[in-house]
This record gives C-alpha cells, sequence and structure tokens, in this order.
C-alpha cells in the first residue's frame, strides 16, 4: 500500500440511503480469483443496460467524475456482504475517499484496509455538500488525514474522527498483519494457555 | 461485576490489548469457502507465510458449485476454476476441505453446527457476513473480509474494537403460521438495516429459550441484516441437546467439563447493555419483505407504506425508488401477488427442519403449474436425512426441483438465477436490487410462506391456505 497523502478533490453525489455490496459489485462478478480489473463492474447495474451499454443520467458515467477521488453518499454505505471486492472496485475507479453519515462496519474495516478512507460526517454537513455540488460539479473538498479533517467547497474545516491505529497503518502505507505477526509471543502464550477445543482435522 | 455473555467471550479471547492499537482478538474456529479465500492464500504466498492453524481452519465449496448432478462437469468455467483454486489452495496449506465431492459438503454455516464444529463459548469467523448464524450456540461469530481471512490465517488473530451489546427481548408465544424468520424479520424491519450497527446483538426472552437450535440459527443468520456483525444467544439444554454426539462435540469426560464451562457463559443477573429493543412475540404475524432492503418488510397482511405519507425526503426518495424496481404501489398489502419463483434454501433456511416445515405444507398438494419452485438442502447431511424421510419424493410429486446443496438462488452465483423482473418468495437473507438475479425481484419470507406461495402462486398467508 501507498501511504495515504492530503489531497482535494471534486465529489461524486450518490443520494442514495443503504448502498449495499451487492450495488457496489453485483456477486456474480465475484467468480475471480484476483483482485484486479473490478474498476468496470463497480456500480454495475446501475452503469450499463442489458446490453453493456453506458447509462448517460447514471453519475459514474457523466464526464464530471473524470478525476475525481471521493464519493459523497447516502447513510449506511456499504451495508450488506463482507466482500472485500467493495473497496478493491471502488479504489480500481479511482476513488479515496467516501463521505456518508454513516457506515456498515464490515464495509469500514474492508475500506480501511485498503486505502479507502470512510469519511462519517454530521447530517448538516452531509446537506451542505449535496447542496454545493448540485449547482456546482466543479466544487471541490480538500482531506487531510494527518490533522483529520475534510474543508468543505465554502471553507468551512470539519474534523472527522478515525482511530490512532487506522490512521497511522494509512499514513505509513503499512497493513495490519506486520502488526499482528509482531505479538507472535503473546499469541504463542495463549495458544499455550488455552487448548483448542476442537480438531478439524480429524 | 456483572457481564454480558457478549463480554465474556470478548474478554476470555483477548491476546493482547497495546495502547494505541485495537485488541487482539484469538479465533478458535475459521471458515473458509472459495469465493472470499483465493486472494487472502494468494497473499500468504506472496510474504512466504504458512497457515498456522490448519487444525482449527475447514473450508468448503458453497457459493459459486452449481446445484445440478455433481458428476458431471461445471459448465461456468470461470466458477470452475474458482472451486478447483480452492482445493488446490487447502491441498497446499494443509487445510480440510469439504469440496465439490465431498459426502460433507454444503454451505458454510450449515455444516460448521452440523459437525459439532461450533461450540458455545467460542470465536467463529468466516469471510462471509452471515457468520453470525453460528452466534445461535452462545459463540461470538462474524464475517470478516479477505485481509483479515489472510490475517486468520497467517497468525489465527484479528485487530478488533469492542461493539456495543444490544439486547433483543423476545416474550410470548408465537402464533400458528409464525416463524422465527419472523422475529428476524420484524427486529429488521423495526430497527432498520443500520439499527445495530456497531453493536452485537443477544437474543433473550421466554420465545428465544423455546426456539429449537435450528430456528435459534435463522433468528442470529440475519444479524448483519440490521447492521450487526454479531448476534448470538445464550447456550441452554436446547444447545447441549443438539451438540451431543456430533462428530467434533466432545465426548466423555470432557463433555461433562465443557458443559460446566459452558454453563457459565449466560449473561449475569444486574449485567447491563448499551442498548435494548423488545419484540412481543404473541403479537407478530408472519413477515414479508416488500423493498429492495431486509428493513422494508411488514407483517404478511399489513399495506405497504405509502411513499406520499413519509416525511423524510431521503427516506421517501428510499422507499419510492424500492418499490418503482419492485413494480408496486404503495398503500395496498402483498397478499396475493403474482409470483413466478418459489426459492427454499440458504444459510438462513436450508436446514432439515425448514424442510420439513415446507414439505408439511405441500404434502397432497401441486405448487402452481406456472410457478418454478427450487429446494436447495443446505449440505450433504440435510439431503441425506431429507432422502431417508422421503421428501425429495413429496418435493417433486409437489412439482419441486430437489437440487443439490450450496446457496444457489440466495446469491446467484451459481447459475440459480431470476430472469429480469421475475418475482421470487425467497427464504433467504437479502432481497437487494438482482441479488438474486439482474432486474430479478425478491420478497424474503419463511419457508412457510414460501410454501404456500408455491402452491397458489401468489403471495399468500399460509394460514389461509
Amino acid at each position: 500500500m501507498k501511504p495515504f497523502t492530503n489531497f482535494r478533490s471534486r465529489l461524486v453525489p450518490l443520494a442514495i440511503n443503504n448502498i449495499d455490496t451487492d450495488q457496489i459489485i453485483p456477486a456474480r462478478f465475484l467468480k475471480t480469483t484476483s483482485k484486479e480489473g473490478l474498476d468496470r463492474q463497480l456500480f454495475c447495474d446501475w452503469r450499463y443496460d442489458a446490453q453493456g451499454n453506458a447509462k448517460p443520467d447514471f453519475i459514474l458515467n457523466q464526464s464530471r467524475v473524470a478525476g475525481a477521488q471521493v464519493l459523497l453518499a447516502g447513510d449506511n454505505f456499504g451495508c450488506g456482504s463482507s466482500r472485500e471486492h467493495a473497496p478493491w472496485a471502488l479504489t480500481q475507479f479511482g476513488f479515496r475517499a467516501i463521505v456518508s453519515t454513516s457506515f456498515a462496519d464490515i464495509f469500514t474495516g474492508n475500506a480501511l484496509k485498503n486505502s479507502l478512507l470512510p469519511i462519517r460526517v454530521p447530517i448538516d454537513v452531509h446537506a451542505e455538500l449535496f447542496a454545493a455540488v448540485a449547482p456546482d460539479p466543479d466544487a471541490t473538498i480538500a482531506v487531510d488525514l494527518a490533522a483529520q479533517t475534510l474543508t468543505t467547497p465554502a471553507g468551512r474545516v470539519v474534523p472527522f474522527s478515525i482511530d490512532a491505529f487506522s490512521k497511522r497503518c494509512l499514513l505509513e502505507g503499512v497493513d495490519e498483519l506486520g502488526y499482528i505477526l509482531k505479538q507472535e509471543g503473546a499469541i504463542g502464550a495463549y495458544e499455550a494457555s488455552h487448548p483448542s477445543p476442537i480438531n478439524t482435522a480429524a | 461485576m456483572p457481564q454480558t455473555i457478549i463480554e465474556k467471550l470478548w474478554n476470555s479471547h483477548l491476546v493482547e490489548e497495546q495502547a494505541g492499537a485495537p485488541a487482539l482478538l484469538y479465533i478458535d474456529l475459521h471458515l473458509v469457502h472459495e469465493v472470499t479465500s483465493p486472494q487472502a492464500f494468494q497473499g500468504l504466498r506472496e510474504r512466504g507465510l504458512k497457515v498456522r492453524r490448519p487444525d482449527l481452519t475447514i473450508a468448503t465449496a458453497d457459493h459459486s458449485i452449481p446445484t445440478t448432478d455433481r458428476s458431471l462437469p461445471i459448465v461456468d468455467q470461470i466458477a470452475a476454476k474458482q472451486l478447483a483454486q480452492l482445493e488446490a489452495n487447502c491441498a497446499e496449506f494443509g487445510i480440510r476441505c469439504l469440496g465439490v465431492h465431498s459426502d460433507r459438503q454444503g454451505v458454510v454455516h450449515v455444516i460448521g453446527p452440523e459437525l459439532g464444529l461450533t461450540q458455545p463459548g467460542m470465536t467463529v469467523v468466516c469471510g462471509d457476513s452471515h457468520t453470525a448464524t453460528h452466534g445461535a450456540f452462545g459463540a461470538l461469530a462474524f464475517g470478516i473480509g479477505t485481509s483479515e481471512v489472510e490475517n486468520v490465517l497467517a497468525s489465527q488473530c484479528l485487530l478488533q474494537r469492542k461493539s456495543k451489546t444490544f439486547e433483543v427481548k423476545v416474550e410470548g408465544t408465537l402464533g400458528r403460521g409464525v416463524t422465527a424468520k419472523d422475529i428476524i424479520l420484524a427486529l429488521i424491519a423495526k430497527i432498520g438495516v443500520g439499527g445495530g450497527t456497531g453493536c452485537v446483538f443477544e437474543f433473550t426472552g421466554n420465545a428465544i429459550r423455546a426456539l429449537s437450535m435450528e430456528q435459534r440459527m435463522t433468528v442470529c443468520n440475519m444479524s448483519i441484516e440490521g447492521g450487526a456483525r454479531a448476534g448470538l444467544i445464550a447456550p441452554d439444554e436446547t444447545t447441549f441437546e443438539y451438540l451431543a454426539g456430533r462428530p467434533h462435540a466432545p465426548k466423555g469426560a470432557k463433555w461433562d467439563a465443557a458443559i460446566e464451562r459452558w454453563k457459565r457463559l449466560p449473561t449475569d443477573a444486574g449485567a447491563v447493555y448499551d442498548r435494548e429493543v423488545s419484540i412481543d412475540a404473541d403479537t407478530l404475524e408472519p413477515m414479508i419483505t416488500y423493498g429492495t432492503n431486509p428493513g422494508m418488510g411488514v407483517a404478511i397482511n399489513a399495506p405497504l407504506p405509502d411513499p406520499a405519507s413519509v416525511a423524510d425526503p431521503m427516506e421517501r426518495d428510499s422507499i419510492e425508488k424500492a418499490l418503482a424496481y419492485m413494480g408496486l404501489e404503495g398503500g395496498k398489502p402483498l397478499v396475493g401477488h403474482p409470483v413466478d419463483v418459489v426459492f427454499i434454501g440458504s444459510c438462513t433456511n436450508s436446514r432439515i427442519s425448514d424442510l420439513r416445515a415446507a414439505a408439511a405444507v405441500l404434502i397432497g398438494r401441486k405448487v402452481n403449474p406456472k410457478l418454478r419452485v427450487l429446494v436447495v438442502p443446505g449440505s450433504q447431511e440435510v439431503k441425506r436425512q431429507a432422502i431417508a424421510e422421503g421428501l425429495p419424493e413429496l418435493f417433486r410429486a409437489a412439482g419441486c426441483e430437489w437440487r443439490e446443496p450450496g446457496c444457489s438462488m440466495c446469491i446467484a452465483m451459481n447459475g440459480d438465477q431470476l430472469a429480469p423482473g421475475e418475482y421470487c418468495v425467497s427464504t433467504s437473507n437479502r432481497n437487494f436490487e438482482g441479488r438474486q438475479g439482474k432486474g430479478g425481484r425478491t420478497f424474503l419470507a419463511s419457508p412457510l410462506t414460501a410454501a404456500a406461495s408455491a402452491i397458489t402462486g401468489v403471495v399468500t398467508d399460509v394460514r389461509t391456505l
């Protein structure tokens, strides 16, 4: 993973609540054994008609999306399955942050492990962002992870929360497994004092 | 200080808690399937790592596996490759795999309990959001992504943040035609699909105590549909009776010691939950969903919400959009609405008692000839039980398709899918747009409602048959 750096970007508004992972990437694309090539499948059934033609009224098919790195979505984004293909598809398309009022638990964990920042904002900020992009598709926000702030197009600096560990992983561009493997002593000690009740191989 | 079962499970699996990092939690059982594991095994290869505890890991093929004759080659080459990859990965890393041709193959959340691998007091994970199913045994069980699958394969541990505790109290007696599925659909309709975000549910109350283990699994299974990563039920005599004699359950003196341990798990008197909600079992009716998320559910005879009467604009948009996708009108009940397909199966409702319940409705009757009705057992073991009881003949005589075990039309990855626009009464867990096939339209309900609707060809309240 690359270290997460500050950026300024236009927003892609998708004013829909409870966007589930089956919309983010439909299950029929999960037969892949790789992480690659998922960007075309992002929101596939909203993006393309039955013949595979791009639907011009869907926002991801509009020119304003070019280069935009932030998705602005409704409440409870990413509900549903545990498929990590969802953040893989979103990041391969170019997104680096999702802004919403709330996120599903499993999606949040999966996103943070893929340098995709879920930014939770209060309802009034959420509304302000939707209102700002409606008349001006080129309105931009700034994201500063180290400072944990989002700056709205109007210049309002809004703090957001992220746990310290995930923040450090993102800023340093490292994943969790390196840290976990360093805890070998504690893991071995736990195993020595907690004999396992099962043996799947038996 | 009095503790909930959720806190007891958390505390007993804490490996380490360092300042500035989440807790390191030990995992007792890791279930693996073909869809969310290939990239995790590849990650291990790239880092030169082994699977730390193959003896606590088990794999099966369920999501992309065809439910047609297993002696034939798999037609979908991409699925065939994924299934072969699972077997190759398990062979390379020394993991037992109940693969395509195993006589123990089945839906991952059906086989764990069936083999006696899922036990009270455990932590159980799987790269699948319906892992909460195993919570029915008083285990802390939750779904994880592929990065976490890799973490558990490599270390048998996960970095976790503590969830809030959420008591769901269900008191009373379920009426005729009302099932465990209706309890969980009613909860999700009440709190919404994000209602349990950040929480673990504990289901309590005499209506929960009265449920069989298979019914408890149905309840816990859909915890994620209410936003909670896990949902569980404290173990009791029903739990112990289910586990006794199962292949991986403890035996002899170990069984007695286990029972003593398990009896200490239930929530202490006076323990406090972060949140609470109550469901009245006495007044519960058969539930059905009408929309495009599992929170959009109503009692089967109740009118659907009228978007015009919803104040919040984004909520109104959601309902309007859902009704438009579903081709439905607000303000009217679903009863009597035509159906094209009925699906009886999935990790929610594919166990032997689910099949028996559907069979009891279908016996001596015929399904409406314009419908396609799929009955998909949850595992080879469920299939064997069903055969021993003569259920396949009963289903076939009624006009249903009796198929091989797998996730099938719950997730529509294996060719079992709806055509665009088709309506399906389904015993599965998700009614998201396209979940059962692109353009397909899902009504989630119990096996009783599914079987009743199969006979009439329209959405039917089983109590009126």
